[in-house]
């Protein structure tokens, strides 16, 4: 029984050991709306270089806070860094730009909304389709969660901080879509990169989210997806490389198929 | 019975009757239902390549290859961390304990572990396993805090059966002169493999539908990693998988095939615990 | 004396894994009072505990957890409600008048149950359940309290089914065989004289079902909507354990704070039952 516990013990011990030696390979932590982006990013470097690249979805802020603590490579971030993080050090590279899109289902007539509008319905002032050239029907809100970096950059964008009043707060932008392609009078938002077409994009104020449009700025409703490195602790050669070719052309048609838009 | 009854009793006879028969075949149906549901939305789903292939997003493709290994890691892991813990303090409550107040701690101790929410184990695993300790979030955090869960089950099924082993065997070796330590290493212990082994096979049960202890602990990469990187890595488990699926990516397919994968293995999962303790009712008979 | 010395190292090593699980206990207790406290100071007890509005990011932010604990007690009465009946007459079925084979098919039926993950109950009761609430009840959406309540009641069948059947089992048969020389029949003696014998044991079963069901947080979180409204049967809901786990991810600071402090609830909320359970145990023994 001894031995066992003994065995057992070191054994342990020894994977905690490798864990704190395990630096080959690159962990990036951070916003969960930039799965599809980093596994992209990630899955084409592990295919060109063999090395793996690790992603932990945690979000934004916590990502941002693991890179400052050191427990991963580079953090990813779905909004700008404040000004009291890029005190301590740390630095953004806009990486890509990504459009928050107006969801409704497919059977909605409306295809355009404006931006008054939206604000007025997240704020419950429209409740009823009727009143939008839509079907009669109340219009059911779905939104993300507190704290949520895609609810932040919607809400600021619309004007409607911390006065949306939502049907149903939901924990992931898949969730959301489907959850507004189910229901006929929901209306929701999301990532511009991970809608699919069981869902209606909406125009706001008859401009089309598409690159151009997200990059002269009159698509008004986006964010940057920004990569977040420590200025005071430099980057291993793996995590380096990894760095540098996400910043490069190569990266941006993979940025493209990941369905945002390349920064540069 | 030929006694005349009156019509309110037999009234209550028939309602009754109905409610019983009611509720019972509605239970079974409702079961029978969930069953034949979610087999028949998975197994269609199930085939060669989604077991064998880890997620592309390149492709756009989904394999859960990455989560069966992660859940078979977590697996043996928790059963590593576990096995001693648990059965040795069942070895203590049953063979060494004479304090009576202690032996009442410790129970009322296994009993309150057993009756915490795994939301919690989740959060405190998070606190104490991945930060204070440094794991991070990886399948060993996720491992350790699985073994807390776990060890009133392995204390409570190694216990029942120690209890039943004769007091005469134990009695029969102190008279040859053995040390207590070797009495229960040679006469006390492969007495209760019954024991440990039902308790081992809950614990997989109970792994293998655990979600909310692991979310925060082992986190919910798709990565295909050999056991030692894999441990040290976070890493979903197939019931992880299948929430993730469901709820963040709605891939509601993936979703039903692992629910499916699930299903089965719970069966397969009961059928052996009842196999198993009617192998060893048989074994001790004889 | 080597021997001696040995045998008194194994006794340690035994009592130190003897006492890991009250180690385990204070080391969770000791982690939730550590984290949770500071919120609920911050806050102050009974704004926290009494305010009905949970807004955590907002400017005049506001930590009430009130729409949480009733949530959670509304939809734990709702399962038990709901849950109890059909879980008791099944069972008083299944332990006294079931034939054999249908009592194995039954048994085995319930083992399942009790091991189906609960994600899977998520799953079919986010893809079932709740249209099919939705186009039942004329509603705008479904993920709404009842579809938890339902969710939850299935779930709490296993453990009040398997509890009760054991309690029946274990009534002294002289007390049924008394109860028919008197004139009483089969269905009368099982109900008047056998369950009211094992109703503390029914009642353990409710207690243990109920505990698990508090706790349960991945089911709820994929059927009930997950705002944080007051409860009402139909609106979508959260519970004190989808709280935790929704907001867990992307909180910071006060608000991160005050998620340990629901969790400390929460944990507060099971020591009760804990307690209430060992009450009727003790009971039990006694009578």
């Amino acid at each position: 029984m001894r031995k066992t516990i003994s065995v057992v013990l070191s054994i342990v011990l020894f994977i905690c050991l490798l864990g704190c030696k395990n630096n080959k390979n690159v962990s990036t932590d951070g916003s969960t709306s930039m799965e599809l982006i980093i596994g992209a990013l990630g899955e084409a470097y592990e295919m060109k270089t063999g090395i793996t690249v690790t992603y932990n979805p945690t979000g934004s802020s916590a990502g941002i806070k693991a890179v400052s603590e050191g427990r991963c490579d580079i953090g990813l971030a779905s909004r700008k860094l404040k000004k009291e993080e890029i005190e301590n050090g740390l630095k953004e590279t806009v990486l890509a730009l990504d459009g928050i899109v107006i969801i409704v289902n497919h059977k909605n007539p409306v295809g355009n909304l404006k931006m008054s509008q939206i604000s007025a319905i997240f704020k419950g002032e429209i409740r009823n389709w009727e009143q939008l050239g839509g079907d009669k029907g109340e219009i059911i809100l779905i939104g993300r969660e507190a704290g949520s970096g895609t609810r932040d950059g919607f809400e600021t964008a619309t004007d409607t901080l911390h006065k949306a009043k939502y049907r149903q707060e939901l924990t992931s932008s898949g969730d959301v879509i489907t959850t507004v392609s189910k229901n006929a009078f929901a209306i929701g938002y999301t990532s511009l990169s991970s809608v699919k077409n069981n869902v209606k994009t909406l125009r706001i104020d008859n401009v089309i989210p598409s690159e151009e449009t997200i990059k002269n700025g009159n698509y008004k409703v986006q964010r940057p997806f920004i990569a977040v490195t420590n200025e005071n602790k430099p980057l291993l050669e793996n995590s380096r490389n990894f760095f540098e070719f996400i910043t490069s052309e190569e990266a941006e048609d993979i940025i493209r198929f990941a369905g945002v838009f390349p920064a540069g | 019975m030929n006694l005349k009854l009156t019509f309110k009793r037999k009234l209550y006879i028939f309602l009754m009757k109905v409610a019983m028969i009611f509720s019972t075949v509605f239970t079974v149906a409702l079961i029978a239902f969930l069953l034949f549901y979610v087999l028949a939305q998975g197994i269609r789903n199930i085939n060669f390549e989604l077991l064998t292939t880890k997620p592309s997003y390149l492709l756009g493709k989904i394999g859960i290859l990455p989560d069966i290994l992660n859940t078979i890691y977590i697996i043996i892991a928790t059963l590593i961390i576990v096995l001693p813990l648990g059965v040795g303090a069942a070895i203590y409550l049953t063979e060494y304990a004479q304090n009576k107040k202690i032996v009442k701690t410790i129970e009322f101790a296994s009993e309150t572990l057993a009756g915490i929410p795994s939301i919690i184990y989740g959060l405190v695993g998070m606190l104490f396993f991945c930060q204070f300790l440094k794991l991070g979030t990886s399948i060993i955090a996720g491992a350790l805090t699985l073994s807390i869960m776990n060890l009133p089950t392995i204390m409570r099924t190694t216990e029942e059966s120690l209890k039943t082993v004769p007091q005469s065997f134990r009695e029969g070796a102190f008279g040859l002169g053995a040390g207590k330590w070797r009495v229960i290493r040679t006469v006390v212990l492969p007495n209760c493999l019954d024991g440990v082994i039902t308790g081992c096979i809950l614990t997989v049960g109970r792994i293998l539908g655990e979600t909310a202890a692991l979310l925060f602990t082992a986190g919910f990469a798709h990565a295909l990693n050999g056991i030692i990187t894999g441990l040290v890595s976070p890493g979903a488990t197939l019931s992880v998988a299948l929430y993730v699926y469901a709820k963040e990516q709605g891939e509601f397919e993936i979703a039903f095939a692992i629910a499916a994968i699930l299903m089965i293995l719970t069966l397969i999962i009961n059928l052996v615990a009842t196999l198993i303790s009617k192998f060893f009712k048989l074994r001790s008979s004889i | 004396m080597k021997n001696k010395l040995f045998e008194n190292i194994m006794q340690a090593i035994f009592l130190i894994l003897g006492l890991i699980a009250v180690g385990f206990v204070l080391l969770i207790s000791f982690y939730l009072i550590i984290s949770g406290i500071p919120a609920i100071l911050e806050i102050g007890v009974f704004k926290f505990l009494f305010s009905k509005s949970w807004a955590p990011t907002s400017p005049q932010e506001n930590f009430g957890i009130l729409p949480f604990i009733l949530t959670s007690i509304y939809g734990t009465s709702g399962a038990v409600l709901i849950g109890l009946p059909i879980g008791f007459f099944s069972a008083v079925y299944l332990s006294k008048f079931a034939p054999k084979k249908i009592k194995l098919i039954a048994e085995s039926a319930i083992n399942l149950l009790a091991g189906i993950p609960s994600v899977v109950y998520g799953l079919v009761g986010m893809l079932v359940l709740v249209p099919l609430i939705k186009i039942i009840f004329s509603l705008p959406d479904g993920a709404s309290l009842l579809a938890a309540i339902l969710v939850l009641s299935l779930m709490i069948l296993p453990s009040i089914i398997k509890v009760s059947i054991n309690a029946l089992e274990a009534v002294p048969k002289e007390y049924e065989y008394a109860s028919l020389a008197l004139g009483a029949t089969e269905t009368e003696t099982v109900f008047k004289v056998s369950v009211k014998a094992a109703k503390s044991g029914i009642a353990t079963a409710v207690v243990l079902g109920v505990c698990r069901v508090v706790g349960e947080a991945v089911a709820v979180i994929m059927v009930s909507g997950n705002v944080a409204n007051m409860p009402s049967l139909f609106q979508s809901v959260r519970f004190l354990t989808s709280a935790v786990a929704s907001e867990m991810a992307y909180s910071s600071g006060l608000h991160r704070n005050a998620l340990f402090s629901i969790a400390l609830v929460l944990f507060l909320f099971i020591m009760i039952i804990n307690i209430t359970l060992n009450f009727f145990i003790k009971r039990d023994r006694k009578g």
